[in-house]
């Protein structure tokens, strides 16, 4: 068997909340087995060409995974990801429920496939790193969940609260059903490094199953490798993290799988 | 993370051209905001938009708040002196009218 396995990704119809049909972008192994699934919650820029390499690095690495799009039910036909993603914005975004709803959706598709293992993860980055705090909390089925520098998981102000985000989701961590791990940079401005704080003080009192990683040096969205706040080094570490968080929640490795 | 900030200016007698050539436009939203597109970890952005007729179509732009402030500067100086020339071309040219 080669070293590298091969993988396969398209772009597939799923229901999403309310039912409602949408895209999504899938990749998956293409050698026997089963494997794990994980959902890839993107960021408020919208449905971007890095959101689809999180999903085929996943794949690389033995997971099912699968990035709704979050914003389908405004778009036009063959519209830019981009440019509804300004609309979106411009609009205030997509409400929580829509988004949960489309995740439960995403959730349900990766479950349905046959080379399903029935284990699913979450990961979301900045906006999605928030949503996947919020699905850890409110979400049933949810075996590990990754929120990667979310911001507003922390709400001071109340007027930030409004019908498309009606709670904090700090609020929620009582009801958090599985093991989360956070990726921060703690130049980040939102979250800043005092709220990480907060948020994992919150998550001790309750006596959740959570790390958290900080990485001196680095900001927000420290992954992207388009960007000047890529930092190559914490962003290997972070990966890595990430990798065995979801290997020891999911039971994904290449290893175990070929040992099955 | 990104935030859903966004300062809309109300645009009258506008257009602009996009992928599909010459639009009005009615609405410029601002933001200053991680981007999609450039390099740098925040940007000023403004997408020119018609949202009268739907605002399906814009044209964006994500430039660095250095180059946003010299914008604001320049254009500044710019309606300054060209309101400036203007103003005195008309009277000028309905002197020589006369």
């Amino acid at each position: 068997m080669s070293y590298y396995q091969g993988l396969q990704a398209d772009v597939v119809p799923f229901r999403g909340h309310n039912g409602d049909q949408g895209e999504a972008y899938y990749a998956r192994p293409t050698r026997a087995g089963k494997f794990p699934g994980v959902v890839v919650i993107h960021h408020l820029p919208g449905w971007c060409e890095w959101t689809t390499e999180v999903v085929r690095k996943l794949a690389h690495h033995g997971y099912a995974a699968i990035s709704p799009h979050l914003y389908f039910r405004e778009g036009d036909k063959g519209e830019a990801p981009d440019d509804l993603g300004a609309r979106i914005r411009a609009a205030g975004g997509v409400s929580d429920a829509s988004v949960m709803g489309d995740v439960t959706g995403a959730m349900a598709y990766l479950r349905a496939q046959p080379n399903a293992t029935g284990k699913i993860g979450v990961i979301g980055f900045c906006s999605g790193g928030r949503h996947t705090y919020l699905a850890a909390c409110t979400l049933k089925g949810i075996d590990a969940a990754v929120d990667c520098w979310g911001g507003n998981v922390i709400v001071d102000n109340p007027k930030d609260l409004n019908d498309k985000r009606p709670v904090a989701p700090i609020d929620l961590t009582e009801k958090m059903s599985c093991p989360l791990l956070g990726i921060f940079g703690n130049d980040d401005a939102n979250p800043t490094a005092d709220q990480v704080n907060r948020t994992e003080a919150m998550l001790k009192k309750f006596g959740k199953n959570y790390e958290f990683h900080r990485y001196n040096g680095a900001g927000h969205a420290f992954f992207d490798w388009r960007r000047a706040a890529y930092r190559p080094e914490q962003a290997m570490d972070g990966w890595q993290k990430v990798l065995n968080f979801f290997n020891r929640n999911l039971a994904a490795s290449a290893a175990n799988i070929a040992a099955e | 993370m990104c935030s859903y900030i966004v300062e809309k200016a109300a645009l009258t007698g506008s257009a602009a051209k996009g992928r599909k050539g010459w639009m009005r436009i009615d609405t410029a939203n601002v933001y200053y905001d991680h981007p999609y597109y450039s390099t740098l970890d925040h940007v000023l952005a403004i997408d020119f938009t018609n949202e009268g007729e739907g605002g399906r179509d814009r044209v964006a732009v994500e430039l660095s708040a250095d180059s946003a402030r010299a914008l604001v500067d320049r254009i500044l100086a710019a309606l300054a002196s060209g309101e400036v020339a203007h103003a005195v071309a008309a009277p000028a040219l309905a002197v020589a009218a006369d």
